[in-house]
């Protein structure tokens, strides 16, 4: 099962090494790792979706423990959070297919960001699901190069994760 | 007060009572060193920084405080590498200081520029790049506490030469301010009462204890328990001492050279009580066939240990000493005559697993000897290898902190540079390092730190010129090819010993074993004793790959077990 770790971590150099480095040499695979700073400057906040079994999952956030700079770990994958990635994708449209093009990024709320000769790019958020349909629709006119941001993660409500 | 960053650094290593550290000199390192000199700190002077390590480790484990060792950047450094990752594996308490390039020259590949931080990430409890003068006073305080607290262990400070050499304004900090870092002491009051209730359950109980007893020193509250439940207690390796080896409730060490006794227990119980020890695989055996009946109770300070190898009943995160204590002012005492009685049975039959040796000179026959001559009461390092596993069997540990080995890395060179730190540490212990000649030529340059010290250790090398467990391996494993196994090259030990102007005895057959021993053990010097064994000599009993502690094959037929 594909779980959502938030990961509260000191913002220190070194630190995302540390994280990414357990995980590789314990054997976890890390679907996907975003880190970027908080409210608090000393503190930066990872979103780890990683998949596993509870046992698995288990060791993962004991071993992410271990590290004296990870401050806190929260699975939040069966609390009601917001999920969200960002996508920019490069993708081939001559004058004829822009239109068709535009209506699909219409459907999925997404933007145009840049326009040139011969393609357009394209910026989309969503969840993980979204993201791939969008992706999908796009496929047929030929997809040049996609960037994803790995999924950042909050939970709903007026509690924090440091509190 | 103004100082540079190494008098800091000094200062801190002061503050932290340090009063002996083992070390190499080099470029990067030079400003500590200059500022070594005003300092009470004595440096020992090692031949290789490995040696370094392995010595503030048996210095630790011996004197239960942290131990510390300093290199220089580059190969200094990464000399240290293997010693970190056997502190890491044994939970051993070291901070280790290793000199660095300038921040200005890190990253572009200079002189003696090694990234040792990131080639520790994983054999370090945690590590620092120091990157700004100010932070010295804080970080020497926090490495201490890192490494002596919760599960003990290596941390590392890799120091910029500027940054030794810039000037430092900065006090001690009174607290330490880690949010990381909190382990947890106090075991769960409610899963306490759980494994009290079910220890008064059990019918045959069993005591698995682990280094962690030692470590914590709660060797007399793990005995207190076992006497008061009337459960046998077996140790892993790193456990030896835990309990007296002659108490009556002592079973010896389980594991895949375990004792039949200990493996044949651990197989039949039906609650084994798991304290300060993580479920190796060369304790368990095949995992799926360990404690096979048992319900498990699993005491241990690092929660990750939990669960990990072994699923448990009963998991108690704490400090061992504590949630032992807990549990014996609330359990019931016991009486279980009929296990007991069971566990004498295998006690005896343990007794029967070697065939006579007669006239042989083997190891296990000197280290008897040297038990029986020592009372139990010598500290004993061992290297890796027969020797170690027959030192195990053998030699009857009376007290805690009394036996130290490499156990989870199992590193050949650590027992000789582990007397020295251990004679340092008590200057007044009979040390002896039980070695082979395999791994005694890992690390018998330190023989000139003995010398120069004066440090009396006593190293019985069991010379069969060649690497006996690795050829014992290919004996079970590869149908008896032996392959890259004889050290044909071995110098004579003796004359080893005199080359470095201090005694060096033989012991060749058995009815010189007393003598030599009593003459080596009280001359007071440094000194060699070279035991001629067999290379046939094999470690029984042996559980192969893929099997479980019951299914250990013992020795049969001959002395040799063919």
């Amino acid at each position: 099962m594909r779980h959502t770790l938030s990961v509260m971590v000191e913002n220190r150099a070194g630190v995302l090494a540390r994280v990414a480095g357990m995980f590789s040499r314990r054997g976890y695979n890390i679907e996907s790792l975003a880190v970027g700073t908080t409210e608090n400057p000393k503190i930066s906040r990872m979103t780890i979706v990683v998949e596993g079994d509870n046992h698995v999952i288990e060791q993962v956030t004991k071993q992410l423990h271990k590290l004296i700079e990870v401050i806190k770990i929260s699975d939040i994958t069966d609390e009601e959070y917001v999920g969200r990635e960002l996508v920019l994708i490069k993708v081939n449209a001559d004058t004829a297919q822009r239109s068709e093009i535009m209506q699909i990024v219409d459907i999925f709320r997404a933007r145009i960001v840049d326009i040139g000769y011969k393609s357009l790019i394209i910026e989309a958020t969503g969840d993980q699901s979204k993201i791939t349909a969008i992706e999908t629709s796009l496929k047929p006119f030929g997809i040049r190069e996609v960037v994803r941001t790995g999924k950042i993660a909050m939970v709903r409500g007026p509690k924090t994760k440091l509190e | 007060m103004v100082m540079t960053g190494a008098q800091a650094l000094v200062r801190g290593l002061e503050a932290e009572e340090v009063d002996i550290i083992f070390g190499y000199p080099g470029g990067a390192i030079l400003p500590v060193y200059d500022a070594l000199i005003n300092s009470s700190i004595k440096h020992i002077l090692v031949r290789q920084e490995q040696a370094a390590v392995h010595a503030a480790g048996g210095y630790a484990r011996l004197r239960g405080k942290t131990g510390v060792c300093i290199a220089t950047s580059g190969p200094g450094a990464t000399n240290l590498v293997t010693g970190i990752a056997n502190a890491y594996m044994d939970s051993v308490p070291v901070v280790v200081i290793t000199g660095q390039v300038s921040t200005e020259m890190v990253g572009t590949d200079a002189f003696q520029e090694v990234d040792i931080t990131g080639i520790t990430h994983p054999i370090t409890k945690h590590n620092y790049l120091v990157q700004d003068t100010k932070d010295i006073p804080r970080i020497i305080k926090e490495a201490f506490h890192i490494a002596g607290t919760g599960r003990p262990g290596p941390v590392l400070i890799d120091l910029p030469k500027n940054v030794a050499e810039n000037e430092c304004w900065e006090e001690i900090p009174q607290r330490i301010n880690l949010d990381g870092y909190k382990p947890t002491i106090k075991g769960h009051p409610s899963q306490i009462k759980t494994a009290c209730r079910i220890m008064k359950e059990a019918r045959c109980p069993v005591i698995h204890a682990g280094g962690g007893i030692v470590g914590s020193d709660a060797a007399s509250d793990l005995i207190k328990l076992a006497e008061s439940i009337q459960a046998p207690v077996a140790t892993t390796l790193m456990g030896l001492g835990a309990i007296p080896a002659d108490h009556e409730l002592f079973l010896g060490m389980l594991g895949i050279h375990g004792t039949t006794a200990a493996n044949r227990a651990v197989s039949e119980c039906d609650l084994l009580i798991t304290i300060g020890a993580r479920f190796d695989d060369r304790v368990t055996g095949a995992v799926g066939k360990f404690a096979p009946d048992a319900k498990i109770i699993h005491i241990d300070i690092d929660p990750a240990e939990i669960g990990k190898n072994i699923r448990v009943n009963v998991p108690i995160v704490g400090h061992v000493k504590m949630v032992l204590q807990a549990i014996n002012n609330q359990v019931e005492k016991g009486k279980r005559s009929q296990w007991l009685a069971r566990i004498k049975r295998l006690k005896e039959e343990a007794a029967y697993s070697y065939p006579e040796a007669g006239k042989t000179l083997t190891t296990r026959g000197v280290i008897e000897r040297l038990s029986a001559l020592t009372k139990g009461n010598a500290v004993v390092t061992t290297d890796v290898g027969q020797h170690q596993m027959f030192a195990a069997q053998f030699y009857r540990v009376k007290h805690p902190r009394a036996f130290l080995s490499s156990g989870g890395l199992g590193t050949m060179g650590y027992g000789f540079p582990a007397a020295v730190g251990a004679q340092l540490a008590d200057p007044k212990a009979l040390v002896v390092c039980i070695t082979g000649d395999g791994s005694f030529q890992m690390s018998m340059a330190e023989l000139a730190t003995a010398k120069e010290h004066n440090l009396p250790v006593k190293v019985l090398v069991f010379n069969n010129n060649c690497l006996g467990l690795v050829r014992q391996l290919q004996h079970f494993y590869c149908e008896r090819r032996y392959t890259a196994v004889n050290m044909t090259g071995n110098p004579d030990f003796v004359k080893l010993a005199q080359a470095y102007g201090v005694p060096g005895y033989r012991i060749s057959n058995v009815e010189e074993i007393d003598q030599v021993l009593e003459e080596a053990l009280n001359n007071g010097k440094l000194s060699i004793v070279e035991c001629m064994i067999e290379k046939e000599e094999l470690v029984y009993p042996t559980v192969l790959n893929g099997k479980g502690l019951d299914e250990m094959v013992i020795s049969t037929g001959g002395y040799y077990g063919e």
